[in-house]
């Protein structure tokens, strides 16, 4: 697959993005100035860049409750995300979703999701839609590899395939379901043999190289696109951070997290862009010091933002 | 006026928003071929086809699920789950994402969505096809619950629910489909959230809805050839609640009597009142009496169904119980 510098500075600026965003609000929760959860993407920023990159800014997405870099990905804005996150008026859901509800529909982000799978029955709705009003656009929608184990997943495959929904479900096997590994929880091993008993075609990709992403997702997105219905993808990834801001990563060991950082997919894609002569590391220092400006702002204008009036309680309820 | 049963409203109040609005459409379990299980939408797949009557695999979750997708990218979906006993199978979707997701998104999308059920004991059908689960639905901010009584209300409510921008759980009754009322060819709504008062009365307010409103006419019926007065209000919206209607009436004859088919504990008529006496307790002038489902699992024999869920007899007793 062809790539332009243009194309190459997106995706690495993109992914700096998250990498950055998440290592802020991993800093504001050390620091009490982010209340509540917050489950981290860092690490696994190939998988959404990569996925995201590939559909039109009219194509839907849904997410998960480890959702912000599928937010950044789908053109999100650093600041009303990050807005979000503290509960803040200014936020993308006006404070009142927060890390595990970031949505913008106006952008096609048709939501993070608090329910593990929780979101896979709106993209499946979002796919019977598409092709009711004969549209020509497709859903991503991601979820962890614990969600294949519920009983929604399921339900919605076999229906999305029934009908041939364009549809690309995109597994991110990042090995924990919060801390119950897919050995000691799935029966099947290889999650791609799941889709055997929805006669989905189904493939893993290495979810730390944003090209190969690229390249698979692709290549479903158009098959989607061409009214063929859906596929389901595994992508193999790692989040570096454990489930949340509690959790002692007791289930892992730090040789693990050692071996995965060696395939940080933000080095990865830095080392290949000067392989191949498409980045110099003047130019890549650049764009991470761009991105550290961004989001200093974004943090900036979060915390100077005020947190919704008191009236807002019982606002946006009903139309 | 022409006299049609409650199915038929239904199916009329489905046809009618289906012609009107082509991003209406309709998914549930053998609703297409079938015709429902209880025979709403006859005849509809065979007019409108494939893709806005669709057969869905027996997957209750994601049918809930999929028709919120639906509805926040364009459409305007009528999701059938065929018995209000199959609601715990869907309400993830139905409490975690259809009622949250417009405010959690901070009032960012609308939902256009029906759920179509039916509810209630009567055709001896045990524990896992009779239940009355309404309670479990007003406690969730964020839908509007319909319960209709009548085949005039069932159509008006029906086409109110499907233009509503909101998620609608409309629950109708198993045995009200074969009932028959008048029904006006022309088009008319009944809006969601008002309460209607089915008949006029000054000593007693009787406050039900879905099937009960029919025995508690039959029962005021019987108490008027005693001299007793009753007012039967068909709350008709169970969220949002029409307590306006309700205080207006109990501030006239000041004694309610609350008629329900769900479980005592914890049921509609708690709620119901409780918010009299948060609204009107300085014009109660006796304790209010609750006529309730028994807090049992719905028994299978006739003979025990009957004694599960209130009769005219006991709505009688209780009126006059409430008078002395």
């Amino acid at each position: 697959m062809e790539i332009t510098k243009e194309l190459a500075i997106k995706l690495l600026k993109q992914m700096m993005q998250i990498r950055q965003f998440e290592d802020m609000i991993m800093e504001l929760l050390a620091k009490n100035i982010a209340e509540g959860g917050s489950h981290l993407y860092a690490g696994m920023e190939a998988v959404a860049v990569g996925a995201i990159s590939v559909i039109n800014p009219d194509d839907y997405i849904t997410s998960t409750h480890r959702g912000h870099g599928h937010a950044i990905a789908k053109d999100g804005d650093l600041k009303a995300l990050m807005a979000e996150i503290l509960g803040k008026k200014t936020g993308v859901c006006k404070g009142k979703g927060g890390s595990l509800h970031l949505a913008d529909l106006s952008k096609g982000n048709l939501g993070a999701n608090g329910i593990v799978g929780g979101g896979i029955g709106i993209a499946t709705g979002a796919g019977l839609s598409i092709k009711l009003q004969k549209q020509n656009k497709v859903v991503l929608c991601f979820f962890g590899d614990g969600a294949t184990n519920n009983g929604i997943f399921f339900e919605c495959l076999n229906m999305a395939s029934l009908w041939k929904l364009p549809v690309v479900y995109i597994c991110e096997n990042n090995k924990y379901a919060m801390s119950v590994s897919v050995e000691r929880s799935h029966a099947v091993k290889d999650l791609t043999k799941k889709a055997l008993a929805f006669d989905m075609p189904a493939e893993s990709v290495d979810g730390q190289d944003v090209l190969a992403v690229r390249e698979v997702v692709g290549k479903w997105v158009n098959y989607a696109r061409q009214g063929n219905g859906p596929s389901f993808i595994v992508a193999n990834t790692y989040r570096y951070y454990g489930h949340s801001r509690s959790d002692p990563r007791v289930y892992r060991t730090r040789e693990e997290e050692k071996f995965w950082r060696e395939r940080d997919p933000i080095i990865i894609f830095s080392n290949k862009m000067k392989e191949m002569g498409i980045l110099t590391e003047e130019e890549i220092n650049l764009i991470e010091e761009e991105v550290r400006k961004e989001i200093e702002e974004a943090v900036d204008f979060a915390i100077k933002s005020p947190y919704p009036e008191p009236e807002e309680l019982y606002t946006d309820l009903y139309v | 006026m022409r006299i049609i049963t409650y199915r038929q409203a239904l199916n009329e109040a489905l046809d009618e928003e289906m012609a009107r609005d082509e991003r209406v459409f309709l998914l549930g379990e053998d609703i297409a071929i079938y015709g429902g299980a209880y025979g709403v939408t006859a005849g509809l797949w065979q007019k409108y086809g494939d893709q806005r009557v669709i057969d869905t695999p027996i997957s209750e979750n994601a049918i809930v699920g999929v028709a919120l997708g639906a509805a926040i990218t364009g459409m305007r979906p009528v999701a059938e789950i065929m018995y209000i006993d199959f609601i715990g199978l869907c309400m993830d979707q139905l409490n975690n994402q259809v009622a949250k997701i417009r405010y959690m998104f901070g009032g960012k999308c609308t939902v256009p969505l029906v759920i179509r059920t039916e509810g209630g004991a009567g055709r001896s059908l045990g524990a896992h096809h009779s239940q009355s689960l309404e309670a479990w639905l007003i406690h969730i901010p964020g839908i509007k619950v319909v319960m209709p009584s009548t085949p005039y209300d069932a159509k008006g409510l029906l086409k109110s629910a499907i233009r509503d921008d909101n998620p609608v759980v409309f629950i109708e009754h198993k045995m009200l489909y074969n009932t028959k009322g008048e029904v006006p060819e022309e088009e008319y709504l009944v809006p969601i959230g008002v309460a209607d008062i089915k008949r006029e009365g000054k000593d007693v307010t009787i406050v039900t809805y879905s099937r009960m409103v029919l025995f508690s006419l039959e029962a005021a019926e019987i108490l008027e050839k005693e001299g007793i007065s009753v007012e039967v209000v068909d709350l008709r919206t169970l969220l949002p609640m029409d307590i306006e209607t309700v205080v207006k009436s109990v501030k006239k004859t000041n004694r309610v009597v609350i008629v329900e088919e769900d479980c005592k504990t914890g049921g509609t008529g708690a709620e119901i009142g409780m918010q009299i006496i948060e609204n009107a307790f300085d014009y109660l002038d006796a304790p209010i009496i609750r006529v309730a489902g028994a807090d049992v699992p719905m028994p299978k024999s006739p003979v025990l169904e009957k004694l599960a869920i209130p009769d005219v007899e006991r709505i009688c007793k209780a009126v006059k119980e409430v008078l002395k």
